[in-house]
Formats: C-alpha cells, sequence, structure tokens
C-alpha cells in the first residue's frame, strides 16, 4: 500500500480518476485517531494520497472586488487565526481559535473540517453562517456545492470518489459575526454546542448557524429569516419579544441527541443562548461603531 | 510530479540523521515508529488521540502531536524530537530550576511546546502562554510551576538579548 504525493491539483486529478480504494489525507487529525484506536482500518489495497504535498491546496485569495475570500482546502487553522483573514470572515478566525491545542491547529486544515463532516465541526458552523462554498474538483471538471449541503449526516457527505475539494469560497460580509461554543473547559473541547452569526446592517441580513444539535451543522433558516425582519437595522435593535421568538425558532430547528457528551435538552437551552447573546453582541457592537 | 513512497519500509530524518525504518506496520503513526522502530523514547505515547501533547515534536519546525502523523507520509520533512534539543537548553534548564517537574511524563511534550512558543513569540504574556500549553496535559504539578519555568526562560532570553 504506497502513499502518492502529488505536487499539483493536475496530478491529483489523475491519482483519483484511475483509483477508487483512495483515502486522502489532510492534516490527519480526525483520520489518525480512527487509525490508533482501531476503528479506521487500512487494507493493502488502500492508497493513501498525501494532500500536504500539493502546495496549491494551501492557497489564500483575498478578493475584495468581488467579496470573496477563497481558501485553499490545504489551508491550516493556526492561518485562520489573525490577519487579513480574520478581517474578512472573523467568525472563521473566532471558530479556528477554538479548534484543539496549538498542535492540532498546525496540522489541521479547513478543508479537512469540512471533509470530515462531524456535526460539531467549528469552522463549518461558521462557513454555514457565512454562506460558504465548497469547490469540488475532478477530472470531469468542478462544481460548487453549499458548504450547508456538503454534509448529509455525521461523516457522510455529497463528495464522489474521483472528487477532492479544492478550496471554500467565502463570501465576505460587511458587519458583525461572531461564532461562540460551549463545552466542558476553555479549550481542547469538542463542542457541546455551538452557533455562528453573521449580521450586515448593509444588506439586511441576519444569518444563523448551529453546530452539535444535529446529525450536520444546521442552517436555522426560519430563525433566521425572523431575525431579518425583526431587527430594526436603522437602529441596530431588536425588541426584547422578538428575541425571545428568535430563540425560539432556533431551539425548533435543534434536533440534538444525548450523548456522552451532553443532554439534548441542555443543547438545545444552550443553543437558543448561545444565538440569543451573540446577536445581542453583535448588535451592541454595530450600534457603537456608527 | 507524484512520487510514491512504501508504506512500510521509509527513511525519516529526525533530529538532523537519517533513520531507515523496516516493516513499519500499515498505518503507524510517527510517535510509534519514533519510538519502537528507531528507539527514541523520549516522545510519551498516552491519549493516542491529540488531546494530551505528550508526543509533541516539530514537523518540519511546526509543532505536532506525532501520534497524528502517518510515519511514512512525512520522508521528505525535518523531524525534530525532544532528544534533539540536547538536554540543557534554557527551557529545560528552566523546567529544573523551578521544579516544573514531578513524574516527569508531560514533560518532554511540555518543553517542546514551550520552546516552540519561545521561538515564534519572544515575549509571550501569561495568557499566551497558557493557549500555547493547553494542548499539554499534566496531572502532578497543577502546572503553576510550569508557568513559572517558561517564565523564567522569556526573562532569560530577554536578558541575554540586552
Amino acid at each position: 500500500m504506497p502513499i502518492a504525493h502529488p505536487d499539483s491539483i493536475e496530478d491529483l486529478k489523475e491519482i483519483l480518476r484511475a483509483d477508487t480504494s483512495i483515502v486522502l489525507l489532510a492534516g490527519g487529525t480526525d483520520f489518525m485517531v480512527g487509525l490508533n484506536h482501531g476503528s479506521t482500518r487500512l487494507e493493502s489495497d488502500h492508497l493513501i494520497v498525501d494532500l500536504r504535498s500539493v502546495a496549491e491546496l494551501s492557497t489564500v485569495e483575498l478578493d475584495y472586488r468581488s467579496k470573496m475570500l477563497r481558501l485553499g482546502a490545504g489551508v491550516r487553522w493556526n492561518d485562520l487565526l489573525s490577519g487579513p483573514i480574520e478581517d474578512a470572515a472573523p467568525c472563521l478566525s473566532q471558530s479556528a481559535r477554538t479548534v484543539g491545542s496549538h498542535q492540532i491547529r498546525t496540522a489541521g486544515t479547513i478543508g479537512g473540517n469540512v471533509a470530515t463532516a462531524s456535526p460539531a465541526g467549528d469552522g463549518v458552523c461558521a462557513l454555514v453562517a457565512l454562506d460558504a462554498s465548497v469547490v469540488l474538483t475532478s477530472h470531469r471538471g468542478q462544481r460548487n456545492v453549499a458548504v450547508r449541503d456538503f454534509a448529509t449526516g455525521p461523516k457522510t457527505t455529497v463528495i464522489e470518489k474521483d472528487e477532492f475539494i479544492e478550496r471554500i469560497d467565502v463570501p465576505i460580509v460587511n458587519g458583525w459575526q461572531g461564532y461562540s461554543k460551549i463545552g466542558t473547559r476553555n479549550a481542547m473541547v469538542i463542542s457541546v454546542a455551538g452557533a455562528a452569526v453573521v449580521l450586515s446592517p448593509d444588506s439586511q441580513i441576519c444569518r444563523i448557524a448551529l453546530g452539535s444539535v444535529g446529525p450536520t451543522i444546521i442552517a436555522a433558516d426560519s430563525a433566521s429569516s425572523f431575525a431579518t425582519t425583526a431587527i430594526d437595522w436603522n437602529t441596530s435593535s431588536v425588541s426584547t419579544d422578538d428575541l425571545d421568538q428568535v430563540v425560539q425558532l432556533v431551539r425548533e430547528s435543534a434536533s440534538p441527541i444525548n450523548d456522552h457528551r451532553s443532554t439534548a435538552s441542555y443543547r438545545t437551552h444552550a443553543v437558543g443562548v448561545l444565538v440569543k447573546r451573540l446577536i445581542e453582541q453583535g448588535l451592541r457592537s454595530i450600534k457603537e461603531s456608527v | 510530479m507524484t512520487y510514491t513512497s512504501d508504506e512500510k519500509h521509509f527513511e525519516l530524518t529526525v533530529n538532523g540523521s537519517k533513520h531507515q525504518v523496516k516493516d513499519s506496520f500499515l498505518g503507524a503513526s510517527l510517535l510509534s515508529v519514533l519510538r519502537d522502530h528507531i528507539g527514541m523514547t523520549g516522545s510519551k505515547g498516552a491519549c493516542e488521540e491529540g488531546e494530551c501533547g505528550s508526543c509533541s515534536v516539530l514537523l518540519d519546525g511546526n509543532l505536532v502531536c506525532s501520534c497524528l502523523v502517518l510515519a511514512a507520509s512525512v520522508t521528505q520533512s525535518s523531524i525534530v524530537t525532544i532528544e534533539g534539543l540536547g538536554g540543557a537548553t534554557d527551557v529545560q534548564q528552566a523546567f529544573v530550576e523551578c521544579g516544573a517537574i514531578q513524574c516527569g511524563f508531560c514533560s518532554p511534550g511540555l518543553v517542546m511546546a514551550a520552546t516552540n512558543l519561545l521561538d515564534r513569540n519572544p515575549d509571550p504574556d501569561v495568557d499566551d502562554v497558557r493557549e500555547a500549553l493547553a494542548g499539554n496535559l499534566c496531572r502532578c504539578t497543577g502546572y503553576g510551576r510550569i508557568l513559572d519555568a517558561v517564565q523564567v526562560a522569556v526573562d532569560g532570553r530577554k536578558r541575554n538579548k540586552l
């Protein structure tokens, strides 16, 4: 079972065209845990493809003219923490800072986070709130899939066997955005509940995404559209009753489970509190910046 | 151009020297190869899921958990382990001076993480230190003396610069 080290996207396309028993290896922070604990097994006919050797997958393109941040799938968490990416997509940076430890953020990639399709994926939650899309590439061509439609359940996605994630296209949204999560400590935790909120006074849009409260990251559409109309964008305020209604809709769109990390009822409660605090914080921040 | 490497027999560059690895098992982590094939037992294995940091090494200068690295995939990389620091660096001396060690199991990982922090950020505040060491668990010390030790190392480097 050899390991292939393609050094270009063209090479990668050809490898995926020729072979079907392929394991794409990015940061390895999830895959190796499975191998070490025996829940993932490699067979001798598997071909491991080392994505780290494809430098093109680590490019970052910040295009303020078309208001798009194009993040190569191989961009690592530590590269998302500060600088121009933090300015362009603050909630993505905030989510990156909550992922694992420095060691994990050195290895793990944004493409890997999307591909792994964990219901708790911190980066995915931010990307859904930002209405980002996944650019899937194969020898057949390229297609865009909204991040919110990419995962179909825990660890299952719409990716085809010959495709790979080339990049994530993240719209640059004016206004305020935030990501928040609850876990059992402040570092190194898989979230018990998480939420990302994007507030854009310019386009008068509120978008809410929820993590760890369903089989995939949830785009809370009913709550988002209610909030969009309920918020008075001229004064950056929302009535208490309307905010309570947003929280109610958030909780209705959640479908969490009981597991070793938390209970469904706690998650339902917590995710509402997170969204409420994020919206309050966001509106306060917008008001202060005017 | 794509090149392929063998999963079971390969060569690693550790602390500046080449090491031949024979008959590693499918999917072996860098940690297990370092310990069981190369005989470098400084990097410790505990959780093998990236939670405890006791296996921390530098991979091309970046701090990673060696348990989460597929050994056969890093044949082109430069690996530095705790053995590569030599045993008497300023950070290691500071750990000794401050008594930042009890059972010692976490020490190699913590020394690697602290060394990497100081190389990235020569003037970390206490929050920077705590964040940089968040991925390294110690079950003995309660961390107080470890934080002291990092501060001693920071101060020492600043003094040497003056």
